[in-house]
This record gives C-alpha cells, sequence and structure tokens, in this order.
C-alpha cells in the first residue's frame, strides 16, 4: 500500500513545487482544521494556553509540520532512512498516536482542495494521499 | 438520535442547496474510483475506466455519481431520521450490490475533498466539520442492515 511508483515521486515532487510556497498557508490551515474537525487532536495540546485553532501557537505548529512535510518530499527515495529522527523523537518524546497522523494527512489533503481546486486533480490527489501514507509509516518506525 | 445543532442543520441545508449535482456527484465518483482504484470492482460493467482521464470522461461514471449524490437528498430532508431512511438502501447495498461498507467512507472523503474545492474559503473548519458529521451518520445508516 506504501510502494511510491516513480510517477507517485514525479507528481508529488512537482505539485510540492507549486505549492510550497505557501507551505505555511497550508499548515495552519491544516492544524487548525484538525484541532475544530477532530477535537480529540486537541489533547496533545493542553500545554498552548491559547487553543483555539488560530491561535500564534498552533500557526507555529502548522509551519513546523509543514516543513517537515516539505523535508519529506526531499527524503522521498528513502523516507524510513530520512525520518529516522523525527520517528524517533514521535516514538519516544511525543508519542503521538499513529490515528492521528491520518487525521492530519486527510486535514492536509481537505486544505489542498479548499487553495489549489484547479491543480488538485484526482491523479495529484491519490500520489499525495500515498506519499502522507508513506510519511505516516515512517514516521511510526520506531513506536514498537 | 443524532443530536444536530442549528448551525450543522443550516450547514447541511445551504451546502446542498449550493453545489451543483451534476458537477459535484459525477467529480466525487470520480475521484473515488482514481484515487481507491479497487472500488472500481464494484463497476465492471461501466466500460472504459483505464486512466483517470477515461474516468472522468465516461458518462456511465457522470450519470452514475449525480445518482449517488441525489440520493443524499433524503437525509438531507430527514435528517432526524437517516437510520431508517437508508435502511432498505442498506438493504440494497448489502443483498443486491455486495458493497463492502468501507467504500462508503471512501466515497465520503471524495465527497468531502470535492465539495471543499467548490466552496473554497467558505468551507471552513466548522462546516467541514458538520458535513463530516453528515456523512458519517450517512455511513453508519448505510451500513446498518448488513448481517
Amino acid at each position: 500500500m506504501t510502494t511510491l511508483t516513480a510517477k507517485d515521486k514525479q507528481t508529488v515532487k512537482a505539485f510540492w513545487a507549486k505549492v510550497s510556497g505557501k507551505s505555511e498557508d497550508i499548515g495552519a490551515a491544516a492544524v487548525a482544521r484538525m484541532l475544530v474537525v477532530y477535537p480529540q487532536t486537541k489533547t496533545y495540546f493542553s500545554h498552548w494556553q491559547d487553543q483555539s485553532p488560530n491561535s500564534p501557537a498552533a500557526r507555529k505548529h502548522g509551519k513546523t509540520v509543514m516543513m517537515g512535510v516539505g523535508d519529506a518530499v526531499t527524503k522521498i527515495d528513502d523516507l524510513k532512512e530520512g525520518l529516522k529522527e523525527l520517528s524517533q523523537l514521535h516514538a519516544f518524546t511525543l508519542r503521538v498516536d499513529p490515528a492521528n497522523f491520518k487525521i492530519l494527512s486527510h486535514n492536509i489533503l481537505v486544505v489542498m482542495a479548499v487553495m489549489f481546486p484547479t491543480d488538485f486533480t484526482p491523479d495529484v490527489h491519490v500520489s499525495l494521499d500515498k506519499f502522507l501514507a508513506a510519511l505516516s509509516l515512517a514516521l511510526a518506525e520506531k513506536y514498537r | 438520535m443524532v443530536e444536530w445543532t442549528d448551525f450543522e442543520r443550516d450547514t447541511i441545508q445551504d451546502i446542498f442547496s449550493r453545489i451543483e449535482y451534476d458537477v459535484v456527484g459525477p467529480a466525487a465518483l470520480a475521484r473515488c474510483l482514481v484515487v481507491y482504484p479497487w472500488t472500481q470492482r464494484y463497476f465492471g460493467g461501466f466500460g472504459n475506466l483505464y486512466n483517470a482521464a477515461a474516468i472522468k470522461g465516461n458518462p456511465m461514471v457522470s450519470k452514475h455519481g449525480t445518482t449517488i449524490l441525489h440520493g443524499l437528498d433524503r437525509a438531507v430532508k430527514n435528517m432526524d431520521d437517516i437510520k431508517n431512511t437508508y435502511a432498505e438502501l442498506s438493504v440494497l447495498h448489502s443483498e443486491k450490490l455486495h458493497v463492502d461498507p468501507d467504500n462508503f467512507k471512501l466515497l465520503a472523503d471524495c465527497l468531502t475533498i470535492v465539495v471543499a474545492a467548490q466552496l473554497g474559503n467558505e468551507f471552513s473548519g466548522e462546516v467541514q466539520a458538520a458535513f463530516q458529521k453528515f456523512l458519517a451518520v450517512v455511513v453508519s445508516s448505510l451500513g446498518r442492515q448488513y448481517h
């Protein structure tokens, strides 16, 4: 389910090249949506004074997450190796239940549809969905 | 029984009064067939589903997409009893069509994406939450009569 074909990698890189300029906005919007649509995800951010979806902390977190996604695009040929340290961070420090990776991925896709309706074609959608799934798997690699 | 806030009721009525059924329906089904290609198993008689372009241009896909979307009308009109509204359709999907109910969620996700693309920034987080809640109730009702 997570082997990316050459076409997938090409599609993801090309789409990312188009949208990466807005990566902060994408990240902020995806995190905001996640906090609103899946309120259980707020449990990971109890340390934020302001847990509202558009707070400075939430925006900053969106930026951080998308920087990770952008980095993963450059490591698309070996995500497991490339995301080794991030996986350790999520496994031992953050301990985010991997089910949440799927939730955030879904919201990233929704944001792509909202912000780039003509570019986010079904072909781009399937490759990006596969990429985010592969990314999530690589992030969960060190969990157990 | 599902509890709906006024915001949720208004949002659902609003979305379905605004979307173009013969654009959104076909786009959602086509997207589902591309993004989750195993769903093509239910459409053996639809002819050419070889690639995204073929799926998008396939008139049977378009027609069926519109049909499916209109199928949601009854839920939109009967939000307080979606479960019973879809009892018969659930039996149909189980006994006659033999559709794995996991597929309902896949189509619902594609519908969310297509509506998001149509409504743009008006598809706020709150609107998305209401829409996804509505679709979750529909999906659950459609799977209820399986045994």
